[in-house]
């Protein structure tokens, strides 16, 4: 057992958002159900998952954009957010500079909006019309807005999409030295299962439901951590879990035990230990091939592999 | 020489441009057109209710456009049926059951024609008054509501996970549209209210670089075009709500042309004749 070794005692008065067996059902379908989740300050979350695992409802959930139809969802009184959501379209009847959007739901001085800007590392673009930036630089432009706020929360829906390879590392580190100097706690969400900030204190892992969680401080002191990321740049961390049910491609859920049933939440009795057959790593080397994790099957199976 | 009734058909047409220019914009910026179309339309029905119930017709066209807005938004709820497709329905049925509605109350005669493209030359004093009061009711609440109506017209997820409430904006929103609409109806009708809206603010759109001047910009451009169009209508005898849409629409064409921009932008007048 790898996990829950690093964890800090947490004070209650930290907990920024608890969620406990919270939910999303649309037409008759849960889009994801029994989420268990806390994020306290100072604390950098990851949802990870395939698409369509409900990463992005279950944000949205956190921070009260959708109501949970189950659960329960608490959030500390006052709880300032800053949130950058996964897609976002704005009408270019709209004249918008990256200015303007800074102060789209606050006031905002020009030095404090300058410093984020220059944070971001793109300080030129100041005084550019939005639609004219490109999708990376959008990104950054997005990213910006919510630090600027000096949020108690940051929710970030894959803000490094369309963000080159080098700048990617710089926002992560960037996220990093926000955590460091605000405080503020962090809900990071990635897409990528094998790319995930080694300063991450728990990720968890969607499909619908939590399939499992774990803490990559931990993964990281162990050798196969060094292993395996021995030769990925730093601050990128790789998690790497196996799962104990696999989706099949009707929805249904086979367990383990051979056993097929319409969903996996908690409660139905399949669900796996974590203590017992955690997260350990498998011998499989970082040399950018094609490595399917053998033992688990999901039917999204391409977000399983390593590129 | 300006008639009394011309000067008063300025002042409503004036009071009521500085009011759709702000409102336009959202219009155009939240893609509404067609709901401020169908709202519009339901103004005859609005009409029909007034004549029969005896109640103001101000009232009335209000509290018809508050409903079909409401209906709306519920029957997206449900989404058995694409936005546009509901529009479409509550659209056409509620000014056809209008006009069926004004030809069973065979004992009142009305000028269809002056609910249907305004009559903007009958205005009275009351009339102004209600434009000005109302326009300027509708200009502060858009002032009051600006940041989170702007910020939710970009990201409602974002207006609402950061504490501004876009669904309260969007409803109060609909309230102005519907409010806009009844003191609109008699300056240029029914058919012709959203024309007032978008085309304004489409023409302001190529000279501003932020929402707050394109909003201002776009009042400018309509009492430009209210002024040209009245003009217009006074010297080639030609309808007067359908005169001002049409210079509107020309001010939109030249807003269009390459290299005109500035000229245009800095108080370039028309006259409702040019083409």
């Amino acid at each position: 057992m790898l996990m829950q070794t690093a964890a800090p005692e947490r004070r209650k008065s930290d907990e920024l958002v608890t969620m406990t067996g919270s939910g999303i059902r649309r037409n008759g379908r849960w889009l994801v159900r029994g989420v268990d989740l806390s994020i306290h300050r100072g604390e950098i979350v990851t949802l990870i998952g395939p698409n369509g695992a409900g990463k992005s409802t279950t944000a949205k959930m956190a921070i009260g954009v959708l109501r949970a139809d189950e659960g329960k969802v608490e959030r500390k009184d006052g709880l300032k957010i800053g949130y950058v959501p996964q897609k976002l379209a704005i009408d270019w009847t709209m004249p918008l500079s990256v200015r303007r959007l800074m102060r789209l739901t606050a006031k905002l001085d020009d030095a404090k909006l300058m410093a984020a800007l220059t944070d971001v590392g793109i300080p030129h673009l100041v005084d550019a019309e939005v639609r004219h930036l490109s999708g990376g630089e959008f990104q950054r432009a997005l990213l910006a807005r919510a630090i600027a706020r000096n949020p108690d929360l940051l929710v970030l829906d894959e803000p490094v999409q369309g963000v080159d390879f080098a700048g990617e590392s710089a926002l992560y580190e960037l996220i990093r030295n926000i955590r460091q100097k605000t405080g503020c706690g962090i809900l990071l969400i990635s897409h990528d299962l094998h790319m995930v900030m080694a300063d991450t204190d728990t990720v968890i892992c969607l499909n619908g439901h939590v399939c499992c969680r774990g803490t990559p401080d931990a993964v990281s002191r162990s050798d196969d951590y060094r292993r395996l990321f021995g030769n990925v740049g730093a601050g990128l961390a790789v998690y790497s879990h196996h799962h104990d049910h696999t989706h099949l491609p009707d929805g249904r859920v086979q367990h383990k035990d051979g056993s097929v049933t319409d969903h996996c939440h908690p409660d139905d009795g399949h669900h796996h230990d974590h203590a017992a057959d955690g997260h350990e790593h498998h011998g499989h080397d970082h040399h950018h091939g094609d490595h399917d994790h053998a033992d688990h099957a999901h039917s999204a199976e391409k977000e399983h592999r390593h590129a | 020489m300006l008639d009394d009734f011309f000067f008063r058909a300025l002042l409503a047409g004036i009071g009521l441009a500085l009011t759709t220019g702000p409102l336009g914009c959202f219009v155009v910026w939240r893609r509404m057109a067609y709901f401020g179309d169908t709202i519009a339309h339901s103004a005859l029905l609005g009409v029909a209710l007034s004549l029969m119930l005896e109640i103001n017709l101000l009232v009335s066209v209000f509290a018809v456009a508050v409903a079909v807005s409401l209906l709306l938004l519920l029957l997206q709820k449900r989404q058995a049926l694409s936005a546009d497709a509901l529009l479409g329905i509550l659209s056409h049925s509620t000014l056809a059951i209008g006009l069926v509605m004004v030809a069973f109350m065979s004992w009142v005669r009305i000028d269809l024609i002056a609910f249907l493209f305004g009559d903007i030359l009958a205005v009275t004093p009351g009339d102004i008054a209600l434009i000005w009061g109302g326009g300027l009711v509708v200009l502060a609440a858009l002032v009051v509501l600006w940041r989170p109506l702007i910020a939710s017209t970009v990201s409602a997820d974002i207006a609402e996970a950061e504490g501004l409430k876009p669904e309260r904006a969007r409803l109060l929103f609909m309230l102005l549209m519907a409010l806009v609409i009844a003191i609109a109806m008699k300056i240029v009708g029914i058919m012709l209210i959203t024309a007032l809206l978008i085309i304004p603010a489409a023409t302001a759109r190529r000279f501003s670089s932020a929402p707050e001047g394109m909003a201002v910009l776009s009042s400018v451009i309509g009492v430009i075009a209210v002024v040209g169009g009245l003009f217009g209508s006074l010297t080639y005898d030609t309808p007067s709500g359908p005169s001002i849409v049409v210079a509107a629409l020309i001010l939109f064409i030249l807003s269009l042309l390459p290299g005109r921009a500035k000229n245009l932008a800095e108080g370039g007048t028309t006259s409702g004749g040019r083409s």
